[in-house]
């Protein structure tokens, strides 16, 4: 099976420092990738490269076969990628339907003519993004909260939101960062479920400081250092090898159980 | 009418609930029934309202109000939904005014009913033209940057028609020469000026409540809330501001034509730097982003200077000094306390009131 | 030949009131992430209280300078405390229309006391009259060496005060971040409203500076918001957040606008500050965004 997503030898400088240094990795369909690697790693950065925020000083990377260059973070989500952002990235005074629904985007029809007149036709559309947000809203079970702000919900909610905003675009691909910061146990468990259930249809790419869920749910992990790849494989292998026990010495394993 | 108008950032949640749905039926499925019908209502009290004062004398203030809620509305959009602030939303006004003169001079021949809408039409469309070309610049700066820029372009934009290559075309600083419109048989000028601004008036704010309640308007206010989230769910961050840029430039435009039209002159001394900051005294005053608070503070704005006379006499302050710069000194004032105080405007407070006394309906 | 020295005369002088006015500017930037568009209003103010001083009570051209510095020391410092520290952390619009409103409230008190239909003159420090080369009269007098000579001393001395003080260590350390210099045991709010005094007193004056000139007057508004627009323009030019830069702008700004004014049109002096302030803009936009779209993702 051919990939959906490379990336190959992706460099990244800033300024001086080197946050990818040669990184590879890939994804195939209904695959949950997870990357990790202690803070800085430049886990974010990887991410940013894929969503056209960094471009790569060197290296390509390939969308279904064909080479993205220059894209633009907005063309993302007509190619099938969306992403979370990590902290929460919600828009602050748009309701949770409102913030869904931008989410949406790619899936509206109507634009400016039907909007400055007010053509049934924008009316229509917009029944159709509602109903498409409302969906995935009941799908993670927050479709009650639809009418609040995104402020007054509390924090595992929210991100929630934020997750349902990516989803309603239909992405062929998901770009997790750190879905799982500032949830209690008991939400880490609902996510897990959740990714299980989700990589029926859909790609994830997770990046993650919490352990379990990564060894969890994830079939084959990356592990970056100081932004090279220094592990990469089936979480077994992964777990056992030295050099990640090395590069996390001291640091993640002691809380990694969240 | 506000009410229907007022599309406030926030509060544009349409009924989701089936008990809103059935309390309005069909109307709270199509938002063009909606707005038109609350647009031929607005209309019609203004029309009564207009048609019944007995002497023009009592009713020359509605002109300049209706006029200033073209422009206040579109600087609304602008600074409340698409986060992008304005300093000098008075040059888009100038250039409504000139484009007006301008198109006049050369290109028209009657003075029907016709030619005056196109002539309205041409400076909104003269005025989104530059709009989009300042919005693109406008597009690659932020907050102060944006800010500072459009001071400039307010305090320079002025003086181009005293450029000694440009003023034979544009009059120097006394300005083009505008003919009035005709009013139909049976109303006095005074009158008919007020129609035209008035019906220009919910003209545009029909067009920016339903920008605002559209798909269009939550792109705006997504963008201004987060740039990069918006990115990533599919939207262009210039495009939406550009855009923006143009929808607001639009209304200042036909407020510019319609102030042109009334003063029988577009000149550069209507374009002051004090009026730029009134019209942003008006949004901030009315609640920024609402079109409902637009209106309001175009009510303030075009009342202050005629109501300063009286507010020094009663404070037995007879200066004319004070009472020149009383609006001035209450732009100021409302810029700051609203900012400090009440962020949210008039409309904010009328929202909070409603909440408070009617818990339990949607935000 | 002569001519354009003469510009790049006329130029430097005013380059360096617009240095000054950028220098106000950046100092306040670094301090808070604020554009003081105050300025030019607290600036006017404090001139007409010493032209009253000096024109209507005959007070002494230097009592007179003095005072419109510390009362420029006083309004800026209230107004950092009053206004501007509510808004300092929020969102950049509000701190924005705060500083806009404050300009516009004390261009109407300017006008409540002094009246607006009047231009009045100001009274030079020193002579108009150009130095003589040979029976050439050069466009640079006295009045006009006493400008650049005092602008270069206060850039000069807050140099000193930044780079040599454990005061002005401590005034970069906060506009560097706040917080780390807080727990490191600065008094940060007290920095904060020193820098807008200080920048209000620079300010205070440019103001007599300016109004001291061959073509200044004293009006509540005019002449003031454009020197305001001149500053962000040369502020701008150096980057915002560069002191240096913000002399180096000035003076650029200064002679461009000297040179424009001369060969092209004198009617739209704004409009050269726009034109170079929207290019500067849109060349490098990157080195002078705000802090909000360096957000990294
Ligand atoms: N835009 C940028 N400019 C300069 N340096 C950057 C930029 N973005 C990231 N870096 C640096 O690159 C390195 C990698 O950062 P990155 O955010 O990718 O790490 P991460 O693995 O996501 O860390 P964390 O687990 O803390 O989120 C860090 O040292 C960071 O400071
Ligand atoms: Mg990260």
């Amino acid at each position: 099976m051919s990939a959906l997503l490379e990336v190959q030898d992706v460099t990244v400088r800033f300024g001086g420092l080197t946050a990818l240094d040669n990184v590879s990795a890939d994804i195939t369909d209904g695959e949950v990738v997870g990357i990790i690697g202690p803070n800085g790693a430049g886990k974010t950065t990887l991410f940013n490269v894929i969503c056209g925020f960094n471009r790569p000083d060197t290296g390509t990377l390939r969308w279904q076969g064909n080479a993205l260059q220059r894209h633009q973070p907005r063309q993302l989500a007509g190619l099938g990628i969306a992403r979370t952002l990590q902290g929460l990235g919600l828009f602050p005074h748009l309701s949770v339907l409102e913030n869904v629904m931008v989410g949406a985007t790619k899936h509206a029809r109507a634009w400016i003519g039907s909007a400055l007149l007010a053509l049934p036709r924008g009316d229509r559309d917009e029944q159709q993004l509602r109903k498409r947000a409302l969906e995935v809203l009941s799908e993670l079970d927050v479709a009650d909260i639809a009418d609040r702000l995104p402020g007054q919900l509390p924090y595992g909610v929210q991100k929630r939101v934020a997750l349902a905003r990516a989803l309603v675009a239909d992405p062929k691909l998901l770009l997790l960062d750190e879905p799982a910061s500032g949830l209690s146990n008991d939400e880490m468990r609902e996510l897990a479920d959740l990714l299980r259930v989700l990589k029926k249809d859909v790609s994830v790419l997770l990046v993650e400081h919490h352990m379990d869920l990564v060894m969890d749910v994830c079939d084959r992990i990356v592990v970056l250092d100081f932004g090279r790849v220094i592990a990469a494989g089936t979480p077994a292998e992964v777990r056992d090898d030295p050099r990640v026990l090395e590069a996390y010495l001291g640091e993640e394993v002691t809380d990694a159980d969240g | 009418m506000a009410d229907e108008l007022e599309s406030p950032a926030g509060a544009l949640i349409a009924p989701t609930s089936a008990s809103s749905t059935d309390r309005f039926g069909v109307l709270s499925r199509s938002t063009l029934l909606r707005h038109t019908l609350a647009a031929l209502v607005g209309f019609g009290v203004l029309w009564l309202l207009i048609t019944s004062f007995s002497d023009y004398r009592n009713s020359s203030w509605i002109a300049p109000i209706a006029f200033t809620v073209c422009a206040a509305a579109g600087l609304t959009v602008l600074v409340g939904l698409s986060g992008q602030i304005s300093l000098g939303h008075g040059a888009f006004m100038l250039v409504g005014a000139y484009t007006l003169a301008l198109v006049q001079e050369h290109w028209t021949t009657s003075h029907g009913n016709l030619a005056m809408i196109g002539l309205l039409a041409a400076a909104a469309a003269g005025a989104a033209l530059f709009g989009a070309l300042v919005g693109v610049a406008a597009a690659r700066l932020r907050g102060p940057y944006l800010a500072g820029a459009t001071l400039a372009l307010a305090l320079g934009l002025p003086t181009l028609p005293s450029y000694e290559k440009l003023s034979g075309k544009l009059g120097g600083n006394a300005g083009l020469f505008v003919s009035s419109p005709n009013p139909p048989n049976g109303m006095d000028l005074y009158r008919w000026q007020s129609v035209i601004c008035c019906a220009s008036a919910v003209v545009v704010l029909w067009v920016l409540a339903n920008v605002s309640r559209s798909r269009v308007g939550r792109s705006f206010r997504a963008v201004r809330d987060d740039e990069i989230a918006a990115s990533l769910c599919g939207l262009s961050v210039p495009r939406v501001q550009v855009l923006a840029f143009v929808l607001s430039a639009a209304g200042a435009g036909v407020a510019g034509g319609l102030l042109a039209m009334i003063d029988l002159t577009a000149g550069p001394q209507a374009f002051p730097l004090s009026l730029s900051f009134g019209l942003l005294a008006a949004v901030v005053f009315g609640g920024l982003g609402s079109l409902a608070g637009a209106i309001y503070g175009s009510i303030l704005i075009t009342l202050l200077p005629l109501w300063s006379q009286d507010i020094t006499d009663a404070l037995s302050v007879h200066s004319h000094k004070v009472s020149s710069n009383m609006p001035l000194m209450v732009y100021g004032i409302v810029l700051t306390v609203a900012m400090l105080a009440v962020p949210n405007g008039i409309q904010g407070l009328l929202r909070s009131l409603r909440l408070t006394l009617a818990p339990g309906r949607r935000r | 030949m002569f001519r354009f020295l003469n510009l790049t005369l006329n130029g430097l002088t005013n380059g360096m009131i617009y240095a000054a006015v950028a220098l106000a500017l950046v100092m306040i930037w670094r301090a808070t992430r604020i554009v003081n568009f105050a300025q030019g209003g607290m600036l006017m103010f404090t001139t007409f209280i010493a032209w009253d001083l000096a024109q209507v009570h005959h007070a002494n051209y230097w009592v007179a300078l003095v005072v419109a510095v510390v009362a420029g020391i006083l309004i800026g410092g209230v107004a950092e405390r009053v206004l501007v520290r509510p808004v300092e952390n929020g969102p950049p619009l509000n701190a924005v229309i705060v500083t806009l409103g404050l300009l516009i409230f004390l261009q109407a008190l300017a006008g409540m006391i002094w009246g607006n239909s009047q231009a009045h003159s100001y009274p030079p420090a020193f002579r108009f009259i150009g130095y003589k080369v040979g029976d050439r009269t050069l466009r640079f007098s006295p009045n006009d060496l006493f400008i650049v000579l005092s602008v270069l001393v206060v850039v000069i001395a807050l140099y000193v005060l930044f780079q040599r003080t454990s005061l002005g260590l401590q005034m970069r350390a906060t506009a560097f971040n706040p917080e780390v210099a807080g727990l490191l045991g600065v008094r940060v709010g007290r920095l904060l409203t020193l820098g807008w005094a200080l920048a209000a007193g620079l300010g205070a004056l440019v103001g007599v500076l300016v109004a001291g000139t061959s073509s200044g007057y004293v009006t509540p508004v005019g002449p003031f918001d454009a020197l305001l627009i001149y500053g962000f323009t040369a502020a701008v030019i150096g980057g915002l957040d560069s002191p240096g830069g913000a002399v180096v702008g000035g003076v650029v700004l200064g002679l461009i606008l000297s040179y424009a004014d001369s060969y092209i049109s004198n009617f739209i002096q704004t409009m050269y500050a726009l034109v170079v302030l929207i290019a500067v803009l849109m060349i490098r936009p990157k080195g002078i965004f705000s802090r909000t779209s360096e957000r990294r993702v």
